[in-house]
């Protein structure tokens, strides 16, 4: 495989069907890694596919650069073993990330699998994960459906579309009480809930929510191992959902840092 | 030596060599730890004098049969020996170190291993299979590769059996705890269930990884002065033992439970490792490199020392201890997981600090390379190990263990299953045939194992172009060529207790076939020989037909065995498994995205079944489900497999086929309805012309286990063109039907329809039946 440049020492390549890269590309979209963090380069890839460049942040440091929105990819930060994302949330870099989505400036921030616990654990988002009712990791072919696009990460989407991408995780079950699930929906933050098939006991099925403003989504899915045609959920299980259906996070976000710039 | 009973603290009587060379009747408890008189007699005179309690402990891990080879070494010759120069062209770094090395094109090197982690697995199911993960995935590192993907081949005992479900669970959740936490997809295996693995299940572990040729790093310590370094997890009291007492003995009931000898993992600790170690490689701070697995401190320091140019002096209080109680031979015999042991050069050493603070690992600097040809163990300054590396790593004892063709081979290989009292019945009316097609396919070996792959991530790394349950795994290795690997791991353990020569070709024709069937051109082998004990005649006969058997196969395929893994004593008392030699190979894709899946997607597409089909249905999966096991396995041709590959691989390149699927366990029946499922799409069937063509009946077309057969789906507008090219290179093939996608079910002639759906129900609710 090869080693993707995560600090954007190359320019984006542009990929068929991406929106104008030109003016894209200029776009930077922070990856950031922690000891234990996979899909780091995955994250990386897909910020690329999109048009954008990937910087790699480091969990150790102390500041965001000129990073446009920032990704906190999958896997296992620290082990979990105590509870995902519970030590995670704590490095340096997370209080910058705490700082700039709350901020003003509102720094989009999307945390994927282990990233959105780590958001969950940093209070950026409500709610917390706990293990799958089934108890065992699952890794499958996960039908969605966009209950809110209008957030920095889903405008690209319609409301109500149904997307496929990946799900893999131990602990994806999502839990709230009921009168912040019941906030959730009024305010319009549920933004993804699972379809057809609830894969890990998640209330109400949600899948994923965001923050009051829009800027801050963390779900348990994986968008961006749906971003190339070839490599995403339709080549593995052919259940009828396309290759790339996880795209439009990127171009979503891509889309908002540039049109806000004009 | 002292035991851990009597020491609580460190002050232990250290047995020295100058103590050793004064007290030469010192009792030794060599038995308890695995040598025989014979070989305690060889170290004695190897060195002169009796060895300490440190030297003893090292001798005995590493001259066991599990690191030692020590039986089978004679027999694994052929595998270097029968090569030919076309043969080697592409081998960078062959059997011997870590994992074998192969040529992949543009620069890039692909490096592969298979290895059994049976035993520790079915003591401690979860512990055992995710160490097994571990300890594979360190050997690929080792190479100075990144690991790009893992594959398990499981095999268990009675899928009913009250045991099973324990060993299934933990070694399920083991292989996925660990795998998943590393950033590694699991892109594929096996999953059979016999009760001949009832008390001794087969859980082995493969692992690949890719580099550019200039990163291929080797295990030896070399240049006077440079510096040995343990880095990673500290060093505890699991695993002692582990490759002696476990690896290497029979269970028995009567023994007291061996599980403390099981190492326990830590994934997370492995994942900082394999990137720490990269950044090391990519910064070139390390000369050699060597991970801690069997025998641990023990095989790192002599393997180490006698693959290099000098010897090695090392100071054995310096190693991080999990527990401070632990004696000398206790710290050289761990087997604590998630370590490595490197040599650096002192100018490299801020460097080394530097990575190894950055991803927070520990790490202590333990001695140096010397000129001495010694390999020196100190203990607070005392010297408690003196050896010539090469005795301890490489000049142990070599066997030449009687064997013998069982007198039981006749009568089994006479007993035919067609005749036999179990294959009374035979189905024949349509009902009767989709009745068994539809058991076949739910039956514990060819149902749905998506239970089990469903636990096992396969997507991380963005590169998974095919995964379970497609004949082979297909990762890319260069993203912007498309290059990349194909892999696939195959064994009939029922092949080979009827035949274990032509049973040890027929997994390699498998393997070779299924990574064909994908696209791939076959390249390289890796083995994992899975047997009974060795001391038993009967057995080092079927160790040594299959390694015969295989290597002649190699060098009529083209293609080498880069390296791979014995596991001998896989037996309850005096009873052995079937012969199992898991054999993995690799092939390579000039543009992943040319890959052939196995299921069907286009309607109207013509269906062709390549190959022809006998009557051979002895140690099939029919004969299985009827619980009859004897005659002869079927007929191994491998020009045919050869000629098949070929023809599948072109097809894919040229774009002729839309998919693939070989024909093995279970055949044609197993292999239409699981290309039916894959997408979901039906297909029409007619096989007059089979049974024409070759003499056999509806039943036998089905079931029969031909080898060297796929089918595949054409495109309309590319069937004259494959047609052509089959009849160009004489290779049998035949036009068995259509793609129907609005049907929604399998309509084989002869055979009453078969609904998708309810297929698809079948098998798929077995494994979830037995397993939750």
């Amino acid at each position: 495989m090869t080693e993707l440049p995560l600090i954007g020492e190359a320019a984006a390549a542009p990929s068929a069907g991406s929106p104008d890269t030109s003016r894209l590309a200029g776009a930077k979209i922070g990856v950031i890694t922690f000891p234990g963090t996979l899909d780091d380069r995955d994250a990386a890839r897909a910020v690329r596919l999109a048009g954008a460049t990937p910087v790699a942040l480091w969990h150790a440091d102390t500041s965001l650069g000129d990073v446009d929105a920032v990704v906190i990819p999958g896997g296992f930060s620290y082990g979990d073993y105590l509870r995902a994302g519970a030590i995670a949330r704590f490095a340096p870099l997370m209080s910058r990330i705490i700082d700039a989505a709350n901020s003003d400036a509102k720094l989009p921030v999307l945390g994927i699998c282990n990233g959105f616990q780590i958001l969950t654990e940093s209070h950026l988002l409500p709610g917390s994960m706990i293990k799958n009712d089934h108890l065992k990791f699952m890794c499958r072919d996960q039908v969605l459906r966009v209950e809110n696009n209008n957030t920095h990460w889903t405008s690209d989407y319609a409301a109500g579309q149904e997307i496929t991408v990946p799900l893999k995780n131990q602990d994806g079950q999502y839990i709230a009480d009921e009168k912040t699930l019941d906030a959730l929906e009024a305010e319009g933050r549920v933004v993804f809930r699972y379809v057809g098939f609830n894969p890990n006991g998640s209330r109400r099925d949600i899948a994923g929510i965001s923050n009051t403003a829009g800027n801050v989504v963390g779900l348990m899915p994986h968008p961006e191992h749906a971003v190339e045609v070839g490599y995403g959920p339709e080549s593995l299980d052919g259940i009828g959902g396309s290759d790339t259906d996880g795209l439009g996070f990127f171009t979503s976000v891509l889309n908002k840092i540039v049109g806000d710039a004009k | 030596m002292s035991t851990s009973a009597e020491t609580v603290s460190k002050k232990f009587n250290i047995d020295t060599v100058e103590n050793a060379a004064k007290t030469p009747d010192t009792e030794l408890p060599w038995a308890e730890l695995g040598l025989k008189q014979n070989e305690f007699d060889e170290v004695v005179k190897v060195l002169g004098r009796r060895p300490t309690g440190a030297e003893l402990a090292m001798y005995s891990v590493m001259w066991s049969e599990h690191c030692s080879y020590k039986s089978s070494k004679n027999h694994l010759r052929q595998f270097g020996e029968k090569v030919t120069d076309e043969m080697k062209k592409d081998m960078l770094v062959g059997i011997g170190e870590n994992a074998g090395v192969t040529n992949l094109g543009d620069g890039w090197a692909v490096t592969f291993k298979i290895e059994s982690h049976n035993s520790p697995s079915f003591v401690e199911p979860y512990q055992g299979a995710a160490t097994g993960i571990g300890g594979i995935v360190r050997d690929i590192i080792s190479m100075g590769a990144r690991p790009v993907a893992v594959m398990d081949p499981l095999r268990f005992g009675a899928i009913d059996h009250p045991d099973t479900a324990r060993v299934m669970h933990g070694a399920v959740a083991g292989i996925g705890g660990y795998g998943n936490s590393l950033g590694l997809p699991n892109i594929g295996g096996e999953m059979v269930f016999d009760s001949v693995y009832q008390g001794n299940p087969l859980v082995n572990a493969l692992a690949v990884g890719v580099m550019r040729h200039e990163d291929i790093r080797l295990a030896n310590a070399s240049g006077k002065g440079n510096k040995v370094v343990l880095f990673g997890a500290r060093t505890g009291g699991d695993g002692i033992g582990g490759a002696s007492v476990l690896a290497s003995e029979s269970f028995d009931d009567t023994k007291p439970s061996k599980r403390p000898a099981v190492q326990v993992g830590d994934p997370f600790a492995e994942k900082v490792l394999i990137e720490c170690c990269l950044e090391l490689f990519k910064g070139s701070l390390v000369e050699g490199i060597q991970d801690l697995g069997a025998a641990g401190i023990s095989c790192a320091t002599s393997e180490l020392a006698s693959n290099g140019d000098g010897g090695m002096e090392v100071e054995l209080t310096s190693v991080l201890l999990r527990d401070p109680t632990l004696t000398p031979g206790e710290i050289l015999m761990s087997e604590s997981q998630e370590r490595m042991m490197a040599v650096v050069t002192p100018e490299n050493i801020a460097a080394f600090e530097a990575v190894m603070d950055k991803w927070a690992v520990e790490y202590s600097w333990l001695g140096e390379v010397t000129d001495t040809g010694r390999l020196i163990i100190t203990w607070e300054g005392e010297v408690i190990v003196d050896v010539d590396p090469r005795t301890v790593a490489h000049d142990g004892p070599v066997y030449d263990r009687p064997y013998a063709r069982p007198e039981w081979q006749d009568s089994v290989q006479a007993d035919s299953f067609t005749g036999s009292v179990q294959d009374a019945g035979r189905p024949s009316a349509p009902a009767e045939l989709a009745a068994a097609v539809t058991e076949l396919i739910s039956s514990p070996n060819m149902c749905d194992k998506s239970w089990i792959t469903n636990q096992y991530d396969r997507y991380v790394g963005g590169n998974t172009a095919m995964a379970m349950p497609d004949d082979a795994g297909v990762v890319r290795v260069d993203e912007e060529t498309g290059l990349g690997v194909a892999l696939a791991t195959d064994a009939n353990g029922r092949y080979t207790y009827l035949d274990p020569y032509h049973g040890a070709q027929l997994a390699l024709a498998e393997a070779y076939r299924n990574v064909a069937t994908a696209g791939a051109v076959p390249m390289a082998v890796s083995d994992c020989l899975n047997f009974g004990s060795p001391e038993d005649p009967d057995v080092m006969w079927q160790l040594a037909e299959a390694i015969r058997g295989l290597s002649d196969a190699c060098m009529v395929l083209g293609i080498p065995v880069t390296g791979g893994n014995v596991s001998l004593y896989n037996q309850t008392g005096s009873t052995p498994i079937h012969p199992s030699p898991v054999v993995a190979v690799l092939g390579k894709l000039d543009d992943v995205a040319r890959r052939t899946p196995s299921g069907w997607r286009e309607d109207g597409q013509a269906i062709y079944l390549l190959g022809t089909t006998a009557a051979e249905l002895d140690g099939s999966e029919w004969s299985n489900m009827r619980g009859h096991l004897g005659g002869l396995p079927p007929k191994v041709d491998l020009a045919a497999e050869r000629a098949l590959g070929e023809i599948l691989i072109n097809a894919s390149r040229d774009g002729m086929i839309d998919s693939a699927h070989d024909l093995s366990e279970g055949g044609l029946a197993a292999a239409l309805v699981e290309s039916s499922l894959r997408y979901g799409v039906g297909a029409r069937i007619a096989l007059q012309d089979v049974l024409d063509r070759d003499g056999v009946d509806l039943f036998t077309a089905l079931f029969s286990e031909s080898q060297g057969r796929a089918v595949v789906a054409v495109p309309r507008s590319e069937e004259i063109r494959f047609k052509d090219m089959c009849t160009a290179r004489n290779f049998e093939h035949l036009r068995i039907g259509v793609v129907d996608a609005a049907s929604g079910q399998l309509e084989i002639n002869g055979v009453e329809p078969l609904p998708l759906e309810s297929l698809r129900e079948a098998h798929e609710a077995t494994l979830p039946k037995y397993f939750g």
